[in-house]
């Protein structure tokens, strides 16, 4: 069971795993759904086991939200972020494995703005490594999580129509959502400006529009994506007020959308820019069960990569 | 009197369109025989090359050396090793060392260093703009006197015209080519690989094939402007191969060499991360690959040249973001060239001699100091391979101080056996 979720002992991507693998992780995230509905939302699965949180980049929520999934599962965890960590002074992401590594810990969560420093973490180290959002690349678990939640509300991914809207080209969300939902069977359409879709998405297995109000009316789930404000300064925006206006979602453009379609984000919303603030707090809006599937999921992972301690 | 004779091999000379079993004789360095069943002396040393082939000395016009600055990753006697165990029996070096080769005291270095550490030949390239800054252009007329046999900016293109024309122009009078990078930096800005499918599968700042070919488009121009000698060095794109092939059609003095990486790598290779696919100009798709093996075959390619980049481990080993551009291959190059061009069939033998011999001693004017060649007069440069032997890429084996090779794994067929550089046999 143990080492059922990849070949290996990591979660780098969602492009590592098959649909067959993808639906373990649901499936076991159901069964820690409900641990953290009780009143004492502990189980001794990894006791013993040690998980470092390695947040070379800011981050609260997925940090906290894989830190809360560790604990439930008894694990003992470990904080080093990069404020406080020795990255800061120039070692290296090498050396700060062997650090770990000759701590005895198992494995590394990690968080980078750089694409590809889990794969690289994970070839210079024994540690297992679970890739927490690296550059642009890959965010796998945010990802698992969505489509745990899609399947919660509306029953199924297969065949649905999910558009994915706003800065596909330096989104890691947007990349391994792309990925996981087309390998469960949904149809995605990445929308935004043509600066900020890139080059050959449609390998990836998606179509492309530049116009929300075309796609909307169409979709079973709109995804909106954070927009980094300093695209502005980057010539890839004219303006944030040019951006909302075509790509903001807004009670209007609800009202262009199935009303049974659901709402989602990945947090942190700029509420005003890709979403509306009145939108983001409509019942069609899954935005905090997103979070609160997150902790479930992760503990799934989790799980599934380090064993439930069965496998030493 | 020190003679050699080259017994028995294939001589293959590209420059006399000679391809034939035959024997060299070479005296006091200079090629004074090439024939059949040659008539020596008994007392004449003898090079048995039967079943080897006898070529004129391979030349990589395009290397780093890293001597001054990066002595930790490569020096004038580490590279000159690397280029004798790799059949070459020249190289010409970049001028992007710190402090930059910008004035006639660091050629003069460079010059003495090399004849102190003898192997090979190791020509001077000098520095276009004084410290690689592409403003005011430095004192070429000094470093050709003391033995600069082209200029370039290489790592940067010039980014202001006006600057690249008056190098173009002032170049003229001494004889000696412009090595031009091609890339716009304000189009390549943090680039980290080829724009296409795969950067966007990995997420990493694409750098597309316009970065490249508005400077190779731009440079032709300022070519037929000046008349001056223009030479394109890694070109990766299937657009500037088609633009320097219309060049050529019109007679605008412009050449380019090719990489091995470019010819035998694809960007998909950078799946994984392994930072050394990194390299700038960086691995480009398939459609690219194939023009430029195209361009080979038709001759629109004058020459292959490694660009041989070395760089010290913890350059290489962190994030790609991070990592420095470059691979080392001086060691490899022959290797890959012979099994993946030669070995399936999209060049001949006498064509890849030419690309990596007689047309680099042409374009660095070397073949007027009787390289490149193996006619009578000429110097004993030359270079003895071994067609059939084959071998692992190893990097921890490598005379190279660095170790960065994609090639690491890679089974080849085809090395140097010798180098013979100015009429003696090279001993590692």
């Amino acid at each position: 069971m143990s080492r059922m979720l990849t070949d290996g002992k990591d979660l780098l991507g969602i492009r590592e795993l098959s649909r067959a693998h993808i639906e373990l992780i649901l499936e076991t995230a159901n069964s820690f759904k409900e641990v953290s509905g009780r009143e004492i939302k502990k189980v001794p699965a990894l006791r013993g086991r040690t998980v470092v949180n390695l947040f070379l980049e800011p981050s609260t929520r997925t940090r906290t939200s894989f830190e809360l999934a560790a604990k439930r599962l008894s694990a003992d965890v470990i904080n080093f972020s990069a404020s406080t960590s020795s990255i800061v002074k120039g070692e290296s992401l090498k050396d700060t494995a062997a650090t770990l590594e000759a701590m005895n810990a198992d494995l590394a969560i990690i968080r980078h703005s750089a694409a590809g420093a889990a794969h690289f973490l994970s070839r210079v180290s024994r540690l297992g490594v679970i890739n927490a959002g690296d550059g642009s690349h890959e965010h796998p678990t945010q990802a698992l999580l969505d489509l745990y939640t899609i399947k919660e509300k509306l029953g199924r991914t297969d065949g649905l129509k999910i558009a994915i809207v706003g800065d596909i080209a330096h989104s890691r969300v947007a990349r391994s959502n792309i990925l996981g939902m087309t390998k469960m069977g949904a149809a995605v359409t990445v929308v935004g400006p043509p600066t900020l879709i890139p080059a050959e998405v449609e390998g990836m297995g998606c179509h492309v529009s530049y116009s929300l109000d075309d796609v909307l009316p169409e979709v079973d789930v709109v995804y909106l994506l954070r927009l980094q404000l300093e695209r502005q300064s980057e010539s890839l925006l004219p303006s944030l007020r040019e951006y909302a206006g075509r790509y903001g979602l807004s009670a209007r453009r609800v009202g262009l959308m199935n009303p049974e379609a659901l709402i989602m984000h990945p947090g942190p919303m700029n509420r005003g820019v890709e979403i509306a603030s009145e939108v983001a707090d409509m019942p069609q809006a899954v935005i905090t069960e997103q979070v609160a599937n997150g902790v479930a999921v992760r503990m799934a992972v989790l799980y599934l990569l380090l064993g439930g301690g069965a496998n030493g | 009197m020190a003679s050699l004779l080259v017994r028995g091999g294939r001589v293959i000379d590209p420059s006399r369109k000679f391809d034939g079993i035959a024997d060299v004789m070479i005296e006091n360095g200079i090629v004074t025989a090439v024939e059949p069943k040659l008539k020596a002396d008994p007392k004449v040393k003898v090079y048995e090359a039967k079943g080897l082939m006898v070529t004129p000395g391979l030349i990589d016009m395009h290397v780093h050396l890293r001597e001054p600055g990066r002595e930790d990753e490569e020096t004038v006697e580490s590279g000159a090793r690397a280029a004798a165990a790799g059949g070459f029996t020249s190289v010409n070096c970049m001028p992007n060392t710190d402090p930059v080769i910008d004035n006639a005291s660091v050629v003069r270095m460079l010059r003495d260093r090399a004849e102190a550490v003898g192997l090979v030949n190791v020509y001077v390239t000098g520095a276009i703009t004084k410290g690689l800054e592409g403003k005011e252009i430095s004192d070429m007329g000094d470093m050709v006197k003391f033995g600069a046999v082209a200029f370039s900016d290489d790592g940067r293109s010039i980014m202001d015209a006006e600057v690249m024309r008056r190098a173009m122009e002032y170049v003229k009078m001494l004889g000696v080519p412009l090595i031009i990078h091609p890339e716009d930096h304000s189009l390549s800005r943090n680039g980290q690989m080829h724009e296409g499918y795969y950067s966007t599968l990995l997420g990493l700042k694409p750098i597309p094939a316009q970065a490249e070919e508005v400077i190779v488009a731009r440079d032709i121009r300022l070519a037929a402007l000046t008349k001056s000698r223009v030479h394109l060095t890694h070109i990766s794109t299937k657009g500037s191969m088609e633009m320097v092939k219309i060049a050529k059609l019109h007679h605008i003095p412009v050449t380019c060499d090719v990489t091995p990486h470019h010819l035998t790598l694809h960007d998909s290779d950078c799946v994984g991360y392994d930072t050394n696919y990194k390299v700038n100009p960086p691995l480009r798709g398939e459609a690219d690959v194939l023009a430029l093996r195209h361009g080979l075959v038709d001759g629109t390619i004058d020459a292959i040249a490694s660009d041989h980049a070395p760089h010290a481990v913890q350059e290489k080993e962190c994030e790609w973001e991070y990592a420095a551009c470059g691979k080392i291959g001086l060691e490899s190059t022959l290797g890959v060239m012979l099994t993946k061009l030669v070995g399936e069939d999209v060049i001949s033998l006498p064509v890849l001699i030419d690309k990596m011999s007689c047309a680099p001693a042409r374009l660095l004017g070397l073949d007027k100091t009787g390289r490149g060649t193996l006619a009578v007069g000429s110097v004993a440069d030359i270079t003895l391979i071994d067609p059939k032997r084959e071998w692992t890429v190893d990097p921890n084996t490598l005379q190279s101080k660095s170790k960065n090779t994609p090639y690491g794994g890679w089974e080849l067929t085809g090395r140097a056996a010798d180098v013979i550089v100015g009429g003696k046999i090279v001993r590692l």
